[in-house]
């Protein structure tokens, strides 16, 4: 009896703030008819914000994919001083508001930024243009999957690598067919939860577009935008859009993990 | 035994560089990391902390003292208590349901809980107007409120405290309960004095996890708080106010507080993480 | 291919793992290195394999100095403790793996792979991964996977500590053999003296990062040269300061000269042998070993009075003994 009890008290709790919430979300997308929902998502607007996040996300997920792993190589293999102020650095991220992240570009690449004057004098311009959202999503993702591949590789351990260098493999070789294949599944969860990020991260990227519509919006920006015009089939649509792509992610995160449970 | 560990140890930490090449090789990857960190969060950060600086003692000051601002900090400090609050009870019911119920769809469940990981904060914030937004089928409307800003919270947290009670329940030793129950504890009892106590480390650093996301949320609040200064303002909010209407130095002073809040959260969340340690033996 | 470590010291922060060690491989023989844990055993395996860079000394293989080649240069075969198989491999590419890195032409590859896999009897297993094999079976992997690039010695590190009783003596006396039939200067190392002393055809003893003694099998048990060596490798008796081998103690009925009284204080019986326990008149415990015939005959029984004659067994001198412990 108790246990029904806690069990429908956890089952509730779960339905008003999440379950029914989503469903609520997709009914409101198709409130005005499929028809809408897909002229809303091919409108040139929306279509240029997909493109735009698909963009980011193409770029920032193999930048940190390979800087991820890298970094856990570094932190797990070797020894050298500034270890815990490397392993509290690539963890801060995760502990920082997405606007304070936005700000902090805009302060260090924007055009009154000690780089400004010759950022400007080289015709680079990061802020207000996809260079800065692609730093802003780089800096918010950056964490994932360092934070899965350590573990991996802490418990891969050593003996492999060592097998490997007796049977005559170079230091190389020994990275590319023993060390990267068995960290693979780490990899594939950590690129998993950051492309997630990539995908959904708004407000950094907020901070450094500058929002120009139909220039530098992301689909969440464009989210944003279309509520506020008071688009709400507009607004749905997408938020539907994005929300599949998080259903997507989860997916294939318990497939992963998964098959590392095997 | 404890000589042989602590060879193991010993010979873990010493490892041949693999000659001079590989001893290039490890430089060469550390000087590409630290300089990757560098440029996209070091630089960054120092930056934002000059510029908070630049502003001068009485500016940050009267900037942080300021009706407005302080304000927001105010309620952004007492939602996200509130709702971590709320989150650490129900994230540690929702673990125990998952871990010691059975019943169909459970795996579901299980993976439903991740869903506010996975779902953009935007989408977040749109979703829960959805149901409890204006039009809402329901005859809730919590949009532009106080409340409405507290629901948000509630659902980008959600998975903090469950996936981090969920393991340590999982591997919670049953004899113990049943050693409990043997000595005539009732089932209350048990989970009281045998349960909750060893589940206690984890609910608490789960909850300040939670507590430090809450702190800088911005997505999920931004749409569902309307932005009404000294009503639903939160301090993220407030920020990107700040940033869009040109006073980047004010924006600065205050995410420096932020940073502040939150480095003394990680800083409690790494004490629990000792303490969590000792009290795993 | 003969091994000679010419004092090999080796440190790990405050640990001295090895203090200049030296050692004599003979070419084509079984060498163990039998010592507790944290003898440096290991470490001086590891030394030779070039996992580990001795901090002083020299190592040669076949007359060659490769104290500072790396591990792939150095044409060692290594078998880890735990066999470290390449999990995201099967059998076969397990096996095949330095042969690729060698770049053999593929015909080459598959002919080997099949020969190893046949001497190792895993034909049937070459599809499956390390996770589907026995540890029985993925210690056989692990050899195939050495032999195959035929390495000019082997060398073992505990290589039968993670199996079971049973297969764990199945496979010492098949390796025996495999070392006679391929003849590879082999080099393994083990805590386990019954072990060494089965397998090797020298021993190695190992303490505190040095090597006490080495010898052949029955030289070192027969003739060991310190306290820590005759201890390590078989039980012992300690009366004052000497050591007797159980079974060098002789059990008496009546008195003779020389002989002390003893009370039987517990009869063990372990097949075709029989353990005594004993107390002598000052208190002190004495142990002795007999067959089960002798035991009968002279009706050993608990609380008995007996009379042990101790002074036919090996006995340590005072001077050796204080060598040993310093």
């Amino acid at each position: 009896m108790a246990r029904l009890m806690l069990r429908a008290a956890a089952l509730t709790y779960l339905a008003l703030i999440l379950l029914l919430p989503l469903g609520m979300m997709v009914l409101r997308a198709f409130g005005s008819g499929p028809v809408q929902v897909w002229r809303a998502l091919t409108s040139p607007d929306a279509l240029h914000a997909l493109w735009l996040t698909v963009l980011i996300a193409l770029i920032v997920v193999p930048l940190n994919a390979a800087f991820g792993v890298l970094c856990a190589l570094v932190l797990v293999r070797h020894e050298f001083g500034g270890k815990r102020a490397l392993n509290a650095l690539v963890g801060l991220p995760l502990s920082l508001s997405p606007v304070v992240v936005g700000l902090a570009l805009l302060l260090a690449y924007g055009q009154d930024s000690w780089f400004g004057g010759w950022l400007a004098e080289s015709g680079i311009r990061l802020i207000f243009s996809l260079p800065g959202m692609v730093l802003a999503t780089l800096f918010v993702s950056l964490p994932f999957v360092v934070r899965e591949v350590v573990p991996v590789l802490r418990e891969v351990g050593r003996e492999q690598e060592e097998a490997a260098s007796t049977l005559g493999a170079s230091p190389w070789r020994t990275l590319l067919s023993i060390t990267l294949p068995s960290i693979g599944p780490g990899v594939a969860y950590g690129v998993v939860l950051t492309t997630a990020r990539a995908l959904g991260e708004f407000g950094a990227v907020s901070v450094v577009s500058g929002n120009v519509e139909g220039r530098t919006q992301t689909l969440t920006m464009y989210v944003a935008d279309r509520f506020e015009q008071f688009d709400v089939t507009g607004a749905y649509a997408a938020s539907l859009l994005l929300a599949l792509l998080g259903v997507a992610t989860l997916l294939m995160m318990n497939r992963i993990s998964r098959r590392q449970g095997r | 035994m404890a000589l042989s560990s602590r060879l193991a140890a010993a010979e873990s930490r010493s490892r041949p560089r693999g000659g001079e090449r590989g001893a290039a090789a490890a430089v060469l990857a550390r000087g590409v990391v630290t300089s990757y960190l560098g440029l996209v969060v070091l630089i960054p950060l120092a930056a934002l902390l000059w510029r908070s600086a630049a502003s001068g003692y009485d500016r940050f000051v009267s900037t942080v003292t300021s009706p407005e601002v302080l304000a927001s900090i105010q309620l952004t400090i007492l939602l996200s208590l509130g709702t971590t609050a709320l989150n650490a009870l129900a994230g540690t019911l929702i673990a125990w349901v998952l871990v010691r119920d059975s019943f169909p769809g459970k795996r579901l469940v299980d993976s439903v809980i991740d869903l506010p990981f996975a779902i953009p904060t935007v989408v977040a914030g749109l979703t829960l107007l959805a149901l409890y937004g204006p039009r809402s089928p329901i005859g809730v409307d919590v949009a532009y409120t106080k409340a409405g800003v507290g629901l948000a919270l509630l659902f980008v947290t959600l998975p903090f405290v469950v996936r981090s009670v969920q393991p340590v329940l999982l591997e919670m030793d049953r004899e113990v309960e049943e050693a409990a129950a043997s000595l005539g504890a009732s089932g209350a009892e048990t989970f009281r004095r045998i349960v909750l106590p060893s589940l206690l480390p984890a609910i608490l650093s789960g909850a300040s996890l939670g507590f430090a996301r809450s702190l800088g949320e911005f997505g999920a609040v931004v749409l569902i708080s309307g932005n009404v200064p000294f009503r639903t303002e939160v301090v993220a909010v407030t920020i990107f106010g700040r940033v869009e209407s040109g006073d980047v130095g004010g924006a600065a002073v205050i995410s420096v507080v932020l940073l502040l809040l939150s480095g003394l959260v990680l800083l409690m969340t790494d004490g629990l993480r000792r303490w969590r340690l000792v009290c795993d033996g | 291919m003969s091994i000679t470590v010419d004092r090999v010291s080796k440190r790990f922060e405050r640990f001295q793992a090895l203090k200049e060690v030296s050692l004599e491989v003979p070419s084509g023989s079984l060498t163990a290195l039998l010592g507790p844990s944290g003898s440096g055993k290991s470490t001086l395996l590891r030394v030779i394999a070039g996992l580990e860079t001795p901090d002083e000394g020299e190592v040669s293989i076949g007359g060659e100095r490769v104290t500072h080649l790396p591990p792939q240069k150095r044409g060692v075969g290594f078998v880890f403790q735990h066999y470290a198989p390449f999990k995201h491999m099967t059998v076969w590419e397990n096996v095949a793996f330095g042969l690729k890195v060698r770049r053999l032409p593929k015909p080459e590859i598959h002919r080997r792979v099949r020969e190893l896999l046949e001497l190792v009897q895993l034909e049937g297993w070459a599809k499956h991964y390390p996770s589907q094999l026995s540890g029985g079976q993925r210690q056989r992997m692990a050899l195939a996977r050495t032999l195959a690039v035929e390495p000019s010695v082997l060398l073992l590190d505990e290589p039968f500590g993670a199996l079971d009783a049973q297969v764990r003596s199945d496979l010492r006396r098949w390796l025996r053999r495999l070392h006679d039939e391929i003849g590879v200067t082999t080099v393994l190392v083990t805590h386990d003296q019954e072990e060494a002393m089965e397998v090797a055809d020298r021993i190695a003893v190992m303490h505190q990062g040095r090597i006490e003694q080495t010898g052949m099998p029955s030289e070192v048990y027969d003739h060991p040269e310190s306290e820590f060596v005759m201890a390590f490798l078989g039980r012992v008796n300690r009366l004052g300061g000497a050591l007797i081998r159980p079974h060098d103690v002789s059990i008496l009925s009546r008195p003779t000269p020389g002989t002390r009284e003893a009370m039987i204080e517990r009869v063990v019986h372990l097949g075709f042998e029989v353990r005594v326990e004993m107390l002598l008149g000052d208190g002190s415990p004495l142990c002795a070993q007999l067959s089960r015939d002798e035991a009968a005959f002279l009706d050993l029984r608990q609380g008995r009075i007996v009379y042990v004659d101790v002074g036919a067994g090996r006995t340590f001198e005072p001077s050796q003994l204080h060598r040993a412990a310093s």
